[in-house]
């Protein structure tokens, strides 16, 4: 059976979350969300431009690495890079972000080199940068779980008497784990600083958002105690707005904020994912026309604050950074097999101090290295 | 030296640890102006204050989570699960997060929580208020397991537990939250014998008996009555379920040739089958016997009327004593049941139950 979004759904609505920029890049206005990107300069919406165009090179780089047995998976994030970039851009270095697998342009945006959006996709590593050097936690594959981990960072902030605040994304399904509805239970009776950053991409997997929720997901929020916005997620203005609103409301001390950014999963939910299975060609090409880059590009076109010369540069400057990414796929060293015992404890453990010894000997036995893939 | 119960052990292991490192935070449901349900942490409220005693809402999942986001941060988390049966929301967040961390970040990040979890059965409990789900953690790489068996131990192990940088789960025998022992209040934990050493806690030569929790009380008191038997048994008290100090255990087999393991719970993958197997991988040309396990049966735990039934007390510790001494026992002539089902299997008795 083919699902299609119904217009009279509330839940997946788009009309009514609030907008800066139209599809079409027509600047709008919202007295919610005006007064956040006053003064906004055209050199940072240009750099939000080139972080959106970064964001979607590499990923379109990720699933041809797939594609071309480089990699294992990759879960593409076309579509959703306004929210992410937007969002991330609006933090503070020192704020602390609680990511999931799929939010690619939230670590290129806190410093992450190309080889860490890759290495654990091919397998080498689970994570591949250290949390505290760019404050972003290692992406989740446990849907939700990160939620709970922002607000209990949340909660050591307020115990420090810090002004940093626990940023933590997440889909419209992960809103149906336990683990979510828990972390906006304790966020609230805690008053934590934390913003939860909900992309309503509209699927997980194969089951549209009405399966998750009947009633708008930012509806939820105030039923937790918590303000929250329902943005459009394609919007990069807007986005950047409300996480601005919501990251100063979190660190004057008023407690959380929601925001539920609305998107569209452009692409499948991996690439082990068929979505011609489920999903209806129109749909697809009903949100192609709400594309997050283009709008920026034709707002900024008519405002002759960027030109055809600008847009070369940019691509020369985003094939330099996947091929960065792509080297480091193929470059890839496999670690010796005696160091998947590595890490598991911070101290000694004897048993498996002794299943190292053990297993040690026995790659001794081997006097071909790749044999014992030493 | 000080005559405390465990329970007040264990509150001023609480204490002296938050005294002696301010980034230990305690977290559970009711340990903050209750003092907790079993009272383990009266008196922190009001001496630490709400921003290091908190009343956590009540979901487990959630409390442990927290926990893991307040460790990334910097903090010593002190997790108090309320009941063993309460643990289960939270197994996620300990087995894919609290257990993996550490690993998946290649040691960047630390998880260094304490859970401490009130455990076992032998108090006349409702459902789910006596369960032994310690084979599940010990099961877990990435994390630690401890059982204590006495009110020192508890005073000492959970301030080392708490200043460990791993995480550790804390099991307390319920049923010995009121048993009094000796405790030294002055003894510098730093003196103390490493928390994953077991511990000789009765010296024999016949048979070793390897336990843990409050049965080690049920097999000293086994050890005192075989005495009258003429059988010297050696009490091990493991101490630590993970890592388990194989060294001391394997020094006692190799005295003795004959180990019976004993715990409360199930048998089927229990801590005493890892024990058994890891014995007799090492020790296999020592044992004179084979070793035996006294467990609880592999049964969801029982209503409290028949609690007794399910708990190994002294005469199923000592049957099975007389089994690796290979002595007149229970199962003497016994039959396994397999042998008999063939001349059991008739078509008639089949066919009454349908009608």
């Amino acid at each position: 059976m083919m699902y299609t979004l119904s217009t009279d759904d509330t839940a997946t609505a788009v009309d009514d979350a609030a907008r800066l920029l139209a599809a079409d890049g027509t600047r709008l206005h919202d007295s919610r969300l005006d007064h956040w990107i006053e003064g906004i300069t055209a050199d940072e919406l240009r750099g939000l431009y080139r972080d959106m165009a970064i964001a979607r090179r590499l990923d379109a780089e990720g699933v041809a690495l797939q594609r071309q047995g480089h990699l294992g998976l990759w879960a593409p994030s076309q579509g959703q890079e306004a929210v992410q970039v937007a969002t991330a851009r609006a933090c503070r270095p020192d704020d602390f972000l609680f990511p999931s697998y799929r939010e690619h342009g939230v670590l290129l945006v806190r410093g992450a080199a190309p080889s860490d959006l890759v290495l654990n996709w091919r397998g080498e590593a689970h994570s591949t940068f250290d949390p505290y050097a760019l404050n972003v936690a290692t992406p989740q594959i446990i849907i939700g779980a990160q939620t709970l981990h922002a607000v209990g960072y949340a909660m050591g902030v307020q115990r420090d008497e810090g002004d940093q605040v626990a940023v933590t994304y997440f889909g419209d399904g992960a809103t149906s784990q336990g683990d979510v509805n828990e972390a906006m239970v304790f966020a609230s009776s805690f008053g934590a600083p934390v913003v939860f950053v909900c992309s309503n991409n509209h699927w997980a997997i194969s089951e549209p958002v009405t399966v998750q929720s009947r009633f708008p997901i930012a509806g939820r929020a105030p039923g937790f105690g918590i303000p929250s916005m329902r943005v459009d997620g394609n919007d990069v203005l807007a986005c950047t707005a409300a996480m601005r609103w919501a990251l100063d409301h979190a660190r004057s001390g008023a407690g959380p904020v929601f925001l539920e950014a609305v998107t569209y999963r452009m692409g499948p939910h991996t690439t082990s994912d068929d979505p011609t299975r489920y999903r209806d060609r129109d749909e697809l090409e009903r949100w192609r026309a709400r594309d997050p880059l283009t709008r920026l590009e034709a707002f900024l076109r008519r405002e002759h604050e960027l030109d055809d010369a600008w847009m070369l540069s940019l691509t020369a400057e985003t094939d330099g950074v996947a091929a960065q990414m792509r080297a480091a796929a193929l470059n890839a060293h496999t670690r010796p097999a005696i160091e998947v015992l590595d890490d598991v404890y911070a101290e000694p453990h004897s048993g498996l101090q002794r299943q190292r010894a053990r297993f040690a000997a026995y790659l001794d036995g081997f006097t071909d290295v790749t044999e014992a893939g030493r | 030296m000080t005559s405390l119960t465990m329970g007040k052990a264990l509150t001023a292991g609480l204490h002296a640890a938050m005294t002696r490192d301010d980034r230990v935070v305690i977290m559970g449901e009711d340990i903050g102006a209750l003092g907790g349900v079993f009272r383990i942490t009266d008196g922190l409220l009001a001496e630490f204050g709400p921003k290091r005693v908190l009343d956590m809402p009540l979901a487990e999942s959630g409390i442990v989570g927290t926990a893991v986001g307040l460790a990334m941060r910097g903090f010593r988390p002190v997790v108090e699960i309320q009941f063993d049966g309460f643990v289960y929301p939270a197994f996620d967040q300990i087995v894919c997060q609290v257990a993996k961390l550490h690993y998946r970040t290649r040691g960047h990040v630390k998880m260094p929580l304490t859970i401490r979890i009130p455990w076992a059965g032998g108090v006349g409990a409702a459902e789910h208020h006596s369960e032994s789900p310690e084979a599940y953690f010990v099961h877990t790489a990435g994390l630690r397991v401890i059982a204590v068996s006495n009110p020192q131990d508890a005073f000492t192990m959970l301030q080392q537990a708490i200043a460990c940088d791993d995480p550790v789960i804390f099991f307390e025998p319920k049923r010995l939250y009121h048993a009094k022992g000796e405790v030294d209040l002055a003894a510098d934990i730093a003196d103390a014998p490493p928390m994953g050493l077991a511990r000789v806690v009765r010296s024999g030569s016949d048979v070793t008996i390897v336990t843990y929790g409050a049965q080690v009380t049920t097999a000293l008191d086994a050890a005192i009555a075989a005495e009258d038997d003429g059988i010297s048994i050696e009490v091990i008290d493991l101490r630590a379920l993970s890592p388990v100090d194989y060294r001391t255990i394997a020094a006692s087999v190799r005295k003795t040739g004959r180990l019976v393991v004993t715990h409360e719970a199930g048998g089927e993958a229990g801590v005493g089958a890892e024990i058994i197997a890891s014995v007799t991988e090492q020790c296999f040309h020592h044992l004179e016997a084979a070793p035996q396990r006294v467990t609880g049966h592999d049964i969801p735990y029982p209503p409290a009327k028949l609690e007794r039934h399910h708990v190994p007390d002294l005469d199923r510790i000592l049957d099975a004593v007389d089994r690796v001494l290979e002595r007149p026992n229970s199962l003497t002539g016994f039959e396994e049941p397999e042998l008999r089902v063939e001349a059991a299997t008739q078509a008639g008795a089949s066919e009454s139950r349908t009608r």
